[in-house]
């Protein structure tokens, strides 16, 4: 395993290649509370498949499941929290 | 099955190889540098890189896999839908913007970004390559089952011709070609696949089982001899004499009456008359005896809400087995931690101009790949009903359905999935040339090129990874093409997600740890699936009983074991200098 040769910006600065557009390398609190949402929305189909699988059996929603529901729901969720979450960002 | 070949098949498929061959050398006219080879200059147009990465991600596995698992054994199909969509949230959340930011051409860059440090691009090189392989191989056996039907030809020749186009795109104009090619792929799935599903709801559900007899419902046996020959029901397989196609309608809901068809449906309709009605599956059973192997097929009658509930292929959600329900477990996590992981995706982010256009490809990627996987519960469930299946191909359930529509529709279909492979297999073959012309001899062996001699580097590496994409395509050719796709998500998640997030989130984390969790990770995840029960079965021919892990899917452990390799040897080694 070798040692580092350089550290942190100044061993960026030595690159070349396409223009680095620089910005900020955090994830922003924003999309971090939109993951957040997103991974209870995941965590409860989870916990619905492991645990209660009879639930998903029901059909409330136009004769048709809730296992396809609340797929199709996650599916649908993701989709709406990146449109959020761009829409938010775009407008800071 | 023997499938027949059909010319206007012929015709559109070759269409689509040379259209797309024909793009790949005018892009490659155009004057080249390392940048433009590996990261198409920064320059792509947030709209194309987000259908671009529809187009990459939206594999054989995606498209043949799913609708064919879909297809045989219900619900438990479009799991992988979910899952695979949900890593894209990790994706836009988590990763997009940081990994633009920290990033030049590869990701091993963006994990040596605060460091500069030989062992971690030699770490991520390997584990690039590895996760790049195991993902090419899905999509080299994918190809091989579409050339059977499609062009009449071996599975062996599907996967050279695969091999040798994609070799060719990326060799003329690396990255660039590679983007517009899955921009077009990407563009024709989703379109398409909206066409097919439309014609499914018009057609409706209809009963194409016999009503009275049971003769199409009897059970059929395939032997193939010592000697290669094939029988079917004890006789030589022929055209004349074939295994009968499956995937039929018994029942249908009592409110449509004596009717035998349904009549076109909605989306929600077709769901629901689904789940009242009755269908034939079909269940395989395997012997081998001194006269060959021998795999029995029998008809199931199923109800649909059985059939539309979790269960049907991970039998531990019905049985409650823990090791299987562990099992499970272990594969959402990776799927939801794999994508924004696999290199070949996270290189995509390098084509773009800056953070927001990161943002917004990503965004578009999401919209395209969430259609898609909506469609692929309808494609499966057309194909589960449309008495067209091959019960012993479950990859060719999304073409054959469309056959049921026309041989044009057909011959389209399979033209697109063959576009599907190449889409995805340049996109892996450009992540893993990076790997080793970038990271391994540039930066690791310290060997000084010119800017045209990286572009020559890439470009052989990248006809070496052809070569083994073909070899290992052709030896792993009777898996499902989903499930083999899962061990690639664990791989990536494994070693490579642990590093990435404690980069980001714990400036505790130094350049051990981050070469420690990626050889750990990765090490760990691959030694899991070499001494798990699915590979004693499927790759050894040895009892599942001899396996010496728990269940199969490693990303349970091995991606907690990723994180506790990086907390561990970070706080054993000196911390990184504050960056200035």
């Amino acid at each position: 395993m070798s040692e580092p040769v350089g550290t942190g910006m100044a061993a960026a600065g030595k690159r070349d290649g396409p223009p680095q557009a620089g910005g900020d390398a955090a994830a922003s609190p924003l999309g971090l509370c939109l993951f957040g949402v997103y991974v209870l929305l995941y965590g409860g189909f989870m916990a619905l498949v492991l645990v209660r699988p009879d639930l998903l059996a029901l059909r409330p929603f136009g004769g048709v499941n809730l296992a396809i529901v609340y797929g199709m729901g996650l599916i649908a969720s993701a989709f709406v929290l990146a449109v959020t979450y761009m829409l938010l960002r775009s407008g800071r | 099955m023997l499938h027949q070949t059909s010319l206007v098949a012929v015709a559109i498929f070759a269409t689509f190889v040379l259209g797309v061959l024909g793009l790949s050398f005018f892009l490659g006219r155009k004057g080249q540098s390392a940048a433009g080879y590996y990261a198409a200059h920064g320059q792509i147009h947030w709209f194309v890189n987000g259908i671009a990465f529809a187009g990459d991600y939206l594999s054989a596995a995606s498209f043949l896999g799913i609708c064919g698992m879909i297809a045989f054994s219900g619900y438990d199909g479009f799991l992988y839908s979910i899952g695979f969509l949900a890593g894209w949230v990790v994706a836009l959340f988590v990763i997009a913007e940081p990994i633009k930011a920290l990033g030049k051409f590869t990701f091993a860059d963006a994990l040596d970004s605060r460091f500069n440090s030989r062992g971690i691009k030699l770490a991520v090189a390997i584990s690039t390559l590895v996760v790049s392989i195991f993902y090419l191989i899905p999509q080299m056996v994918g190809a091989g089952s579409l050339i059977k039907p499609l062009l009449g030809l071996p599975h062996e020749a599907g996967v050279i011709l695969v091999g040798v186009t994609v070799t060719l795109i990326v060799v003329t104009a690396g990255m660039v070609s590679t983007t517009w090619v899955q921009f077009i792929k990407g563009s024709l799935l989703v379109f398409f696949c909206g066409v097919l599903t439309v014609l499914i709801l018009g057609r409706g559900l209809a009963v194409n089982a016999s009503r009275s007899g049971t003769e199409n419902l009897a059970p059929q046996v395939r032997t193939v001899r010592p000697d290669g020959t094939v029988l079917v029901d004890g006789v030589t397989q022929s055209r004349e004499h074939d295994l009968r196609p499956v995937g039929t309608i018994l029942r249908l809901p009592e409110r449509f009456g004596d009717a035998r068809s349904t009549g076109p449906l909605g989306p929600l309709e077709y769901l629901s008359a689904l789940e009242d009605s009755t269908i034939v599956t079909w269940a395989a059973k395997k012997h081998v005896d001194a006269d060959g192997a021998h795999t029995t097929f029998t008809p199931v009658e199923r109800r649909g809400t059985d059939l539309l509930k979790p269960g049907g292929f991970f039998k531990g959600l019905t049985t409650g087995k823990l090791a299987d329900r562990l099992d499970f477990v272990s594969l959402m996590l990776a799927l939801f931690c794999g994508t924004a992981s696999l290199p070949h995706i996270l290189i995509r982010y390098y084509t773009v101009k800056d953070a927001a256009a990161a943002r917004k490809s990503t965004v578009v990627g999401i919209a395209a790949i969430g259609v898609f996987y909506v469609l692929t519960l309808y494609l499966g469930l057309g194909a589960m009903t449309s008495g067209a299946l091959d019960p012993t191909d479950t990859n060719m359930a999304a073409p054959l359905l469309a056959k049921t529509f026309s041989n044009t529709l057909f011959a389209i279909i399979s033209a697109i999935a063959f576009t599907t492979v190449l889409g995805t297999v340049s996109g892996l073959i450009m992540a893993g040339s990076g790997a080793v012309a970038h990271d391994l001899v540039e930066n690791v062996c310290g060997v000084q090129m010119t800017d045209h001699e990286k572009i020559r580097c890439g470009k052989l590496a990248a006809v070496g990874l052809g070569i083994v994409a073909m070899a290992l395509g052709i030896l792993f050719r009777n898996f499902n093409v989903s499930f083999l796709v899962g061990w690639a998500f664990n791989i990536a998640a494994s070693a490579n997600l642990p590093s990435l997030v404690m980069l980001l989130f714990w400036p505790r984390t130094t350049w051990q740890g981050i070469v420690a969790a990626v050889s750990a990770g990765m090490l760990s995840s691959l030694a899991w699936i070499l001494l798990s029960a699915d590979t004693f079965e499927k790759v050894y021919g040895l009892p599942r009983e001899m396996a010496l892990t728990p269940f199969s899917q490693p990303g349970l452990v091995t991606i907690p074991f990723g994180f506790l390799v990086l907390v561990v040897a970070s706080l054993l080694t000196p911390a990184p200098s504050p960056r200035r």
